[in-house]
């Protein structure tokens, strides 16, 4: 399957482009009209972070035409360990930026479309539009959503590559014959909870991997050549280093894709993956919790009140940076109650504010009169109180 | 039979990878997967007992629900079982779930 125009408008190769791509050029599935439609293909990469990395570098080094970026992110130092397109003189600078710099070093010949934005239901459809294919890097399931029914709808496959600590997903979804991203996972997970921070971890080669998967998948739909992923779950285990493949269908209901579709047009996604904003009222009380700030926590210790901090991060966090908890992991909590008093006022602090918020809630349903989390946790403590304690 | 189970199940299976059951059926061998570690069965399956939507699973290399039989597809000692939750970046399904302590 090709999803390129027709030989004959097709765009002549310049002197130095039959130079650089000469190793492309001399291979039977790319040769001359192959290296054309790279030229004349309309990419757009949805993330410049660790699946979008590879996958700008390789197609760009490839030779395709137009590379449309997606990101409102800024470069921060965490993100270095596996966003190989950032450097670390781009920290705290647009990702966009510093994703067009580095690319048009590889490649002067191509054109970055900068697309700074959160890709959303209100925009998502009008950026698409001008692209040939998508290839999806993003790190949240409302994205994800979003970027396959607007792929549908607008008939554009989606290179998808997913990851997680160290295993990884790719496929081909959207194709005219084959499955969807719904076809797969027809419902998100439930928000419910914060996703434990302790677990978010990657391996930095991860993204390394499977972007660069998705940048083949890219390339091979473009040359209509091998056999591109769509109807395949290709499963990465790089800790075993296992490459395992599993068949997908298109599900014939398919709510977007199916032959009788019940979604045609983009809808909320937040609402779908049932995430509420936040309202007004949460910033001070969530889920019948008070909310304490890093501010109010610090003025609280500047005129020399004795806290009681609960921590209930990883050992391996608290090393990291701490600022002065006791340490009980959140798992441990119900089996340790016995050492957290319950006359004083436990304020519960983590990583960022949802396991500590948790835990508060155990506590509180555990009979402690006097719960408090920290909002924001340790990480807003290093932004807006003392940067001196690590981030991570 | 082998299951195998995707990193992020594995504390929740002894700390196993893969694991072996003897069971006639898809279910079956889920059924004895969640009887030997009972903390599995809630990312697995929800209050009503169904498997949850974003959580497939693959007898080889076909997702059970579109097999003719789904969960009651006979199996056989040679034939594996592969557990695949969504993942998305830091974002992970199936532990994006209070653990029994944590309920209300």
């Amino acid at each position: 399957m090709t999803v390129t125009a027709e030989t004959h408008t097709l765009p002549e190769l310049t002197t130095d482009e039959l130079s650089r791509y000469s190793r492309h050029l001399i291979l039977p599935e790319v040769g001359m009209e192959g290296q054309q439609k790279l030229k004349a293909a309309r990419v757009l990469c949805v993330g410049t972070g660790g699946l979008g990395s590879p996958l700008a570098l390789y197609l760009t080094a490839a030779g395709i035409g137009t590379l449309g970026l997606v990101d409102f992110d800024v470069v921060d130092a965490s993100n270095l360990q596996r966003q190989i397109i950032h450097s670390t003189r781009d920290i705290g600078r647009k990702k966009l930026d510093s994703a067009e710099e580095k690319l048009i070093a590889l490649n002067p010949a191509i054109n970055i479309v900068k697309h700074e934005t959160m890709l959303s239901s209100a925009n998502a459809l009008d950026i698409l539009k001008d692209y040939d294919i998508v290839a999806d890097g993003t790190d949240n399931f409302p994205t994800r959503y979003l970027v396959n029914d607007a792929c549908v709808l607008l008939d554009k496959p989606n290179a998808y590559g997913s990851i997680f600590r160290f295993e990884g997903q790719a496929s081909v979804f959207a194709t005219k014959d084959g499955p969807c991203y719904r076809c797969l996972y027809p419902e998100p997970p439930p928000p419910g909870l914060v996703p434990s921070c302790a677990e978010g971890g990657v391996l930095g080669i991860l993204p390394g991997l499977v972007g660069v998967i998705q940048a083949t998948e890219v390339i091979k739909l473009i040359l209509g050549k091998g056999d591109s992923l769509a109807g395949r779950l290709l499963l990465v285990d790089a800790l075993n280093m296992r490459f395992r493949e599993l068949k997908l269908r298109k599900n014939p209901e398919c709510p977007v894709c199916g032959a009788n579709p019940t979604i045609t047009k983009l809808i909320d996604y937040q609402q779908f993956c049932g995430i509420v904003p936040e309202s007004k009222e949460e910033k001070t009380m969530k889920n019948g919790i008070p909310q304490i700030t890093v501010k109010e926590l610090k003025r609280r210790i500047d005129v020399g009140e004795d806290l009681y901090i609960l921590d209930v991060r990883e050992p391996f966090e608290y090393q990291i940076a701490q600022i002065g908890g006791k340490l009980i992991p959140l798992n441990d909590v119900p089996q340790r109650l016995n050492e957290i008093p319950r006359e004083r006022e436990i304020i519960v602090q983590c990583k960022s504010g949802g396991r500590s918020q948790r835990v508060a809630e155990l506590l509180k349903q555990q009979g402690y009169p006097s719960v408090v989390n920290l909002a924001g946790g340790i990480l807003a403590w290093s932004d807006e109180i003392d940067p001196s304690v690590h981030k991570y | 039979m082998t299951i195998f189970i995707p990193t992020p199940l594995r504390p929740y299976a002894g700390g196993n990878g893969t694991l072996e059951v003897n069971a006639t059926t898809v279910g079956g061998a889920l059924e004895e997967l969640t009887t030997a570690h009972p903390e599995l069965r809630k990312h697995l399956f929800n209050a009503e007992g169904n498997l949850r939507a974003f959580v497939n699973v693959y007898l080889n290399d076909d997702d059970v629900r579109y097999l003719p039989a789904k969960e009651a597809t006979e199996v056989s000692t040679a034939d594996t079982l592969t557990i695949v939750p969504s993942i998305a970046g830091g974002a992970l399904a199936v532990l994006a779930e209070a653990p029994a302590a944590y309920e209300r």
